[in-house]
């Protein structure tokens, strides 16, 4: 009974950790938006290489944050919480 | 070209060393005090000592050491490259010295503006902490950015500067900025204050850490293709990562370097917008005006 229960906890934080890494998806779609407007905004002007760029990767880093706040999520449910939840586990049967 | 005194060449060969020396200690660590580990796996920082505090016993970790290092390394370069500079230059470095400065001086200028201007050398100070952080490991340390503790403390001290600059025009200024633009959305607003710091904490550890992760699996996995592979070979020709010869340098170059200078870019950028867009420009000058005016008046 309690190899299931641990079983459980880990296969859990496998799967809420792919689930939350969907969150991709987003940053994804929305920095190809960013680049794909940059590369016009080249094509149109290309004296304006340079400030178009940086704020490209500007614009970039800052919608890549939500893809973060999933990537730090995946990581703490991969490296931290099996441990934990079966410490919390163990001690409420002993 | 005047000759360099004896005096000079020894103070210079000392900055140097100063400059070398933190990252070199940091290796000699490395090595005398990091376990073998079986194959390949992620770990945080290794705990040096913990010191016993009141509250909550304090950790000494690698990233707090290493993040040291880094600091003693800038201070050399930044020794080393202001020795002997004069009115008339003439010498290489100071040219450097006088372009890097230049460079910051631009970029806070057109970001923050005017009054800002004596922001330029917190702003380099905190891209060159940052970037040779993330460039750390390169050497094969431990980079102190892929510790969230390193880089929330700096996104803390960022939070303090946007705190103090949004409060320059007293408390009731501060609180009323919540409130902009209906009254409704003060709790998001208390909110949004909140996650400023998070977010940035959040996205410089996360660039890192994300690297790192994908390089130690890449590592991995190559391992494993090359025991399939060479897996026939007797003995240490068998067990030895033959592909991992190489290839990882490829993913290290964006993942090590580009990313890296571009999160310490990033940080510095996200650093001058939200101080300056935290302070309310307007109502300063308006209140400057006043504080003129009523002096003129009592003259």
């Amino acid at each position: 009974m309690l190899e299931l229960a641990i079983g459980i906890i880990l296969g859990c934080c496998a799967l809420g950790a792919g689930m939350a890494m969907i969150a991709g998806i987003g940053p994804g779609i929305g920095e190809g938006n960013a680049v794909a407007k940059a590369c016009e905004a080249i094509g149109r002007q290309p004296e304006s290489k340079g400030a178009v760029t940086t704020t490209m990767l500007m614009g970039c880093a800052i919608a890549e944050t939500t893809g973060l706040y999933a990537l730090v999520i995946a990581i703490l449910l991969i490296f931290l919480a099996p441990g934990r939840l079966v410490n919390i586990l163990l001690s409420s049967i002993a | 070209m005047k000759v360099k005194s004896r005096r000079f060449m020894a103070v210079d060969i000392l900055y140097i060393l100063l400059m070398v020396l933190p990252m070199v200690c940091g290796i000699i660590l490395q090595i005398l005090t990091k376990p073998p580990t079986e194959g390949i796996e992620i770990a945080g920082a290794r705990i040096f000592f913990t010191i016993p505090m009141p509250l909550q016993d304090l950790p000494i970790t690698e990233s707090q050491v290493n993040s040291f290092l880094v600091v003693l390394t800038i201070l050399g370069f930044a020794l080393f490259i202001t020795h002997g500079i004069s009115v008339e230059g003439g010498s290489r470095r100071q040219i450097i010295a006088e372009w890097i400065v230049e460079v910051t001086d631009n970029m806070v200028n057109t970001n923050m503006g005017e009054y800002f201007a004596a922001f330029a050398p917190f702003v380099a100070g905190i891209m060159a902490l940052s970037a040779l952080s993330s460039l750390m490991s390169l050497l094969g340390l431990y980079p102190p950015t892929s510790d969230m503790n390193i880089v929330g403390g700096w996104a803390l001290l960022v939070f303090v500067l946007i705190t103090y600059y949004k409060g320059k025009c007293g408390p009731i200024v501060y609180m009323k900025s919540f409130t902009e633009p209906a009254a409704l959305l003060t709790p998001l607003n208390v909110i949004s204050e909140i996650a400023t710091p998070v977010s940035m904490a959040f996205r410089h550890y996360g660039n890192i850490l994300s690297g790192t992760v994908i390089s130690v699996l890449l590592a991995a996995g190559l391992q494993g293709v090359s025991n399939m592979i060479f897996g026939w070979l007797p003995g240490f020709l068998g067990e030895f990562g033959w592909l991992r010869i190489g290839i990882p340098a490829v993913l290290s170059l964006y993942f090590d370097i580009f990313s890296g200078c571009l999160q310490a870019f990033i940080f510095a950028m996200l650093t001058m917008l939200y101080i300056s867009g935290a302070f309310p420009q307007d109502e300063f000058e308006r209140r400057q005006r006043l504080k003129l005016e009523k002096q003129k008046t009592i003259k």
